[in-house]
């Protein structure tokens, strides 16, 4: 992999995809080990900055950041010299000032990143902006299906919830479709963005419909101001139609994989039962997202050496 | 004072012609052959296009309140240098132009400058609000020549009505700026494949196509006239094409960017490209242009929207809609409609000229005897990359930096003297 910066999995081919995951594969070697530490990022300061609240994606990118010797910083946007005004392009030129030679941003502004990235010489990685993309958690997912099918080629994937404002939805949306999956968004038309089948996936706003022969059922995090802002009537109805639960379970296929970018709603997307069923991978791809973080922090600053 | 302009390729009344100009003082004295005129000083036109300076119902001038982004004196000069000689100025400045002193402060900034006329247009409402009426008649009578809410368009229907009815009282235009904010849902793209892809939220098309709807409704039940300004869907092409086949008076205009560019400039997240009424997509451009075609658009007006780079230069949702447009409208429009052979360039010119000069009832859009003399003359071979860095205006932000054009303006004059450009 030959860039300075992962933005997202729109501008990114099959082949470095592939190749993360493979890279991502050797890393996770390194989680098993006894002593979890590795000199891969030995020298290089990674930073975190937040301007939105996470605590899995940045600690995922700290822990991957600190397991290959890398010195680790934290900025949030809200205790920081944001809140006096500071761009973010300035932002940046101090960070690059401060020798930095990652930054992960995270910005609830689409497009952030990208604005990040044509400003500043230190390698950006996409942590999430707005309801462009996440794709790493993209980049996590994929890794946690190919581990367990040994392929993404030909697997039914339905994502069932709020695809309209989500970034995971459209990182594995371009993720997916690139590695040979068969996508299926699962909504009600108000969570659905306006022709997205454009980008290459299936839609239905019947999920029962589409759960035949799925091979993974992923579930998105609904925020509950979408139902103040009318774009569905009540949780109790929502959850009654996309709701995944173990009768939904059943009606996929045998091996179906039920995961989840977290947080969980318990009780909207996921039925208590479904979180916590055998099937259930939510706490794999979170340790998978260590392994996927410290494949990209290697991969993009082994271009500098 | 005279100036004889030769052998020029005079564009005028939906023609073209080899003729010579003939300029005395501030009027055009005499079109035709004048070889024996003596004139003060000679412009060769040879192989040059000579065309009634360019008229602009649409622009923002800044003045007063952001001349951080745009003052009376680099808006007019830029104006000059895309070849207009005279613009119409909308008021959502800051304060906003809601009464006679304002307009009165424009205009007198506007002579003391004396780069090209310009013309204020006052708002509909006090200080843009959507609620009370603003002064139309004195503003009119001070020298406002339309009046337009252009920015936050009048939501409140009966406002409209009566907006449109006391405005007839005076002859006076209205300038609708068509765009329901409740259906825009705080949007900043257009709605549709690239807003998806994007994760951009999206403004459907509905939004203006609504408001030019209802506008449309309110003018055929009050008799009365209405301009739409910036059209920017084959929706709204088809509902005002609707309108004047039957008889309502409604005119409209359409900009640069919506005949030439699409909501693909997004993609990369160019702050450039963010623009209200959003770029659209191929068919809206298609659409736009065959209403230009077919005469159900009126004009082509810039809607320049000076920003300063500061401001631009940030995440795509916090950056200010519009682009600076001036300095880039002939080329495109002579690029994208002449040379594509949608229109011909006597028809360009009357879109740009004769046509919104006589909407907003001001001189302009002839070359003729007695006339005044705002003239433009192009060089059509002449190919130009758009360096928006080198904009005479104060806003550099141009969705066509870097594109590739054809046509320059050369040489502007405006009431009978040459202007630097």
């Amino acid at each position: 992999m030959k860039r300075k910066d992962l933005l997202g999995l729109k501008d990114i081919s099959a082949e470095e995809i592939d190749e993360i995951l493979s890279t991502a594969k050797e890393m996770k070697k390194i989680l098993d080990q006894n002593v979890k530490k590795t000199p891969h990022l030995q020298g290089k300061n990674v930073t975190t900055l937040f301007y939105e609240n996470s605590t899995r994606t940045r600690m995922s990118f700290e822990t991957a950041a600190k397991i290959m010797g890398a010195n680790t910083f934290n900025i949030s946007a809200a205790s920081s010299s944001v809140q006096k005004g500071e761009t973010l392009i300035d932002t940046g030129h101090t960070l690059d000032a401060l020798l930095t030679d990652v930054a992960v941003i995270r910005h609830n502004r689409s497009g952030a990143p990208h604005l990040l990235a044509k400003n500043v010489k230190m390698s950006v990685i996409n942590g999430g902006d707005g309801m462009n993309e996440h794709p790493t958690q993209a980049l996590l997912d994929m890794f946690t299906m190919r581990e367990k099918f040994g392929t993404l080629k030909g697997l039914k994937v339905v994502i069932a919830g709020d695809a309209k404002h989500s970034r995971v939805a459209r990182s594995n949306i371009w993720g997916l479709t690139k590695m040979g999956a068969e996508v299926i968004l699962a909504a009600p038309k108000t969570l659905l963005p306006l022709d997205v089948e454009s980008m290459g996936v299936g839609t239905s706003p019947d999920l029962d419909k589409v759960l035949d022969g799925a091979n993974v059922l992923m579930g998105l995090r609904l925020q509950l101001e979408r139902m103040q802002a009318g774009l569905f009537p009540s949780v109790r109805e929502y959850s009654q139609y996309y709701g995944i639960s173990p009768a939904r379970i059943a009606r996929a296929d045998s091996s179906v994989m039920i995961m989840h970018p977290g947080p969980i709603n318990r009780g909207l997307e996921l039925t208590s039962d479904a979180a916590d069923c055998e099937d259930s991978y939510i706490t794999t791809q979170v340790t998978n997202g260590i392994a996927v973080r410290m494949a990209v922090l290697f991969l993009l600053t082994r271009k500098a050496l | 004072m005279s100036i004889l302009i030769k052998n020029g390729n005079v564009v005028t009344g939906g023609e073209i012609r080899i003729a010579d100009v003939y300029i005395e003082g501030s009027k055009i004295a005499a079109v035709g052959e004048c070889p024996d005129v003596a004139a003060d000083s000679v412009i060769d036109a040879d192989g040059l296009f000579v065309m009634p300076g360019f008229v602009d119902m649409h622009c923002h001038l800044r003045d007063p309140g952001q001349e951080y982004k745009e003052d009376i004196d680099s808006g007019t000069r830029a104006a000059l240098n895309g070849g207009f000689t005279a613009v119409a100025c909308m008021p959502n400045t800051v304060p906003p132009v809601d009464n006679p002193a304002l307009v009165k402060y424009i205009i007198d900034r506007a002579a003391e400058v004396d780069n090209c006329r310009v013309y204020p247009i006052g708002c509909i409402t006090k200080g843009q609000a959507g609620k009370e009426l603003a002064e139309m008649g004195l503003m009119k009578q001070a020298g406002a020549v339309a009046f337009s809410d252009d920015g936050c368009p009048v939501s409140d229907g009966n406002t409209m009505r009566l907006a449109l009815e006391y405005a007839s009282t005076f002859d006076a235009l209205i300038i609708s700026h068509c765009e329901d904010k409740s259906l825009a849902a705080g949007g900043v793209v257009n709605e549709g494949v690239n807003s998806t892809i994007a994760g951009l939220r999206g403004i459907t098309r509905a939004a203006e196509e609504s408001m030019v709807a209802r506008d449309i409704c309110i003018a055929a039940a009050l008799k009365t006239k209405v301009h739409i300004a910036h059209v920017s869907t084959a929706g709204s092409v088809r509902l005002i094409r609707d309108a004047k086949k039957h008889g309502i008076e409604v005119t409209c205009e359409t900009c640069p960017h919506y005949i030439s560019a699409t909501d693909d400039e997004i993609l990369s997240f160019n702050t450039y490209a963010k623009i209200n009424p959003p770029l659209r997509t191929e068919e809206d451009v298609a659409a736009v242009i065959e209403g230009l075609r077919d005469g159900t658009i009126d004009v082509i007006a810039t809607d320049h929207a000076p920003h300063h780079a500061d401001e631009k230069n940030v995440e795509f949702d916090y950056a200010p809609f519009g682009t600076s447009g001036f300095e880039t409208a002939f080329s495109v429009c002579y690029t994208y409609l002449v040379e594509e052979g949608h229109i011909d360039l006597a028809r360009l010119v009357q879109l740009m000229s004769a046509r919104p000069a006589s909407i907003l009832g001001v001189p302009g859009g002839e070359i003729k005897a007695g006339a005044f003399a705002d003239i433009a003359i192009a060089d059509l071979g002449e190919e130009v990359v758009v360096d928006s860095s080198k904009f005479v205006s104060k806003g550099k932000n141009s969705v066509f930096n870097g594109w590739k054009l054809k046509g320059a303006v050369k040489t502007v004059i405006v009431d009978g003297k040459v202007k630097e450009i």
